[in-house]
């Protein structure tokens, strides 16, 4: 029976990691979830017939709240609400794995009293990791949704005490691994480490959440791994190294695309990031902007023959998607050619602009990433930017004294006219003026992302 | 688990991290967020080790754990899963 479950879960893993190959394009992407979500059935089937298990009825109660809860939260979510989601979603992952570790701890403790080293070890980490996923997700969902300020919060000793904290724990685990009864000790790390978890994402400001959901993604599969070396499971193992490795490559690339290290954006980042309002004093402004109003701008459209559309955060706010997509059609019935121009840093997560726009039925192959159309801007009549900001900065290319220098722009101020929608001169995340808006082939286009979009798009039907 | 067993979950462990690194690489930036989710779903596998603290059959601490487990991970597994899905759906090819 046993070899049975164990070539059950063999399956199960292959499902997960053809479920993952099938993402590798829109096409199969649906059919791949689907089979990961197979293979989960398949695993929780054979565990439920599993010898060792005795009794039904907490089982039944559990599954049933867990999974309504999930239902509600996955049919209700709102694609804007997409980050706070994942953000939630991996919290309740790493919550899972750490209390796993310490029932398994705890049923050691109260049954034979009998410890390995390398299970008390796993045990440990397993808990510090799902404690940290846990109560860091908790933060960086009340950072997105707006219950926990958005911007970078400093606190005394910062660095010192995450460090003396991170150090401690492992001091504890090494004390425990020695002593394995000392129930206090386990206490004691799981309240630092739930402690850490809120320490260390609390600093992180809004706009580097990308990068921050991404490392908890990565947090809560090595925390399902750890869980995995605890009970002896190698599909435990093998599923949470595959999600391990997942979130690892998303932080990476969010990096990359801030031109930032990992240690740069979780010890707190940009020293000015997430202050909003006006520049600060002493960055002189560069002359004048040129403003157009909705019916200047349509005439300017109703003449050209490619736009590249460049959304941003903005665009997610204001729920503007529907809208643009509108303008969309609108163009593209006068013969425009339409694209988008997808930064990797845009949004509140990796691929949350994609998420937006398929939402509102733009197709994903009019959707371009920043480096497969970066090179066709010179050619393009006019990029209209949508509430994206530091992302077109030409200052990242040639400034270096600009905090943004070295990071990856679109190069939207080499296409012929550059449109900025935005509802007010502000600065964006990183704290600094844009020098964009002061280009002469720049133009402002005040006013929210959709009501925008909505009057332009009325003012061209009217031509 | 005994010194070589553990070893022979280290092979495992490390290996999946190289087929994850090989997979996700190949995923495009249009995907990423349907990815985020639904491997954060796959995460939620640790249900296994919930089922079986759970069902032990007496009521304690561990039980008691395993059943909360239960709660969390089924959140993400349905909650995951489902999401994705409806995510998936709407990516429209012309």
């Amino acid at each position: 029976m046993e070899i049975v479950s164990y070539l059950v879960y063999l399956v199960a893993s292959v499902c997960f990691i053809f479920g993952i190959k099938k993402l590798s394009s829109p096409k199969t992407a649906r059919q791949g979830n689907q089979l990961s979500a197979l293979g989960m059935l398949l695993a929780i089937v054979v565990t439920l017939i599993d010898q060792r298990i005795i009794s039904y009825e907490l089982i039944i109660v559990g599954a049933i709240i867990g999974s309504a809860i999930g239902a509600v939260f996955a049919l209700k979510v709102q694609m804007t609400g997409m980050p706070q989601m994942v953000g939630l979603l991996n919290g309740f992952g790493g919550g899972a794995s750490a209390l796993v570790a310490f029932a398994e701890y705890d049923r050691l403790f109260l049954g034979s009293g009998e410890f390995e080293i390398s299970t008390t070890a796993t045990i440990v980490l397993s808990i510090l990791i799902g404690s940290v996923t846990f109560t860091g997700s908790l933060i960086a969902f009340g950072k997105l949704q707006g219950i926990v300020t958005g911007k970078v919060v400093k606190y005394p000793l910062q660095h010192p005490l995450n460090a003396f904290l991170l150090l401690a724990v492992f001091a504890a685990g090494v004390f425990v691994v020695i002593n394995p009864s000392e129930i206090e000790i386990i206490l004691g790390i799981i309240a630092v480490s739930l402690l850490l978890g809120v320490l260390l994402v609390l600093p992180i400001g809004g706009a580097d959440m990308p990068v921050a959901i991404s490392l908890l993604n990565s947090y809560s599969g090595i925390a399902a791994s750890m869980t995995g070396f605890v009970l002896a499971n190698n599909m435990l193992i093998i599923a949470g190294a595959l999600v391990g490795a997942s979130g690892l490559i998303l932080t990476m690339i969010m990096c990359r695309g801030m031109n930032r290290s990992l240690m740069n954006v979780v010890l707190g980042g940009w020293a000015s990031a997430g202050s909003e309002g006006p520049a600060p004093a002493g960055s002189s402004p560069k002359g004048q902007v040129k403003s157009v109003d909705a019916e200047e701008l349509a005439m300017l459209l109703d003449s050209v023959s490619s736009v590249i559309f460049v959304p941003g955060y903005g665009m997610a706010v204001a729920q503007a998607q529907h809208a643009v997509r509108d303008l969309m059609n609108t163009l593209e019935k006068k013969g425009i050619k339409v694209r988008f121009a997808i930064h990797p840093v845009a949004g509140r997560m990796p691929g949350h602009m994609n998420v937006l726009l398929a939402e509102a039925q733009v197709e994903y192959d009019k959707l371009l990433a920043m480096e497969d159309i970066n090179d066709d801007f010179p050619n393009t009549d006019v990029a209209i930017i949508i509430g994206a900001n530091d992302v077109v900065n030409p200052a990242a290319r040639h400034d270096t004294s600009s905090p943004i220098y070295g990071m990856p722009i679109l190069n939207v101020d080499y296409a012929k006219t550059v449109v900025i929608n935005k509802r007010s001169l502000n600065v964006g995340y990183a704290g600094i003026d844009n020098e964009l808006f002061f280009y002469p082939n720049a133009l402002m286009y005040f006013g929210d992302a959709k009501d925008a979009m909505v009057k332009l798009t009325n003012e061209l039907k009217q031509m | 688990m005994e010194g070589l067993d553990l070893l022979m979950h280290i092979y495992v462990f490390v290996l999946a991290i190289f087929v994850g690194f090989e997979l996700i690489t190949k995923v495009p930036p249009t995907l990423h967020t349907p990815l985020m989710s639904g491997s954060n779903a796959i995460s939620g596998i640790t249900i296994v080790g919930a089922l079986l603290s759970a069902g032990l059959g007496e009521v304690n601490i561990s039980t008691i754990l395993g059943t909360i487990a239960i709660v969390f991970a089924m959140i993400n597994v349905v909650g995951g899963f489902l999401v994705t899905d409806r995510m998936l759906k709407m990516f429209k090819k012309k």
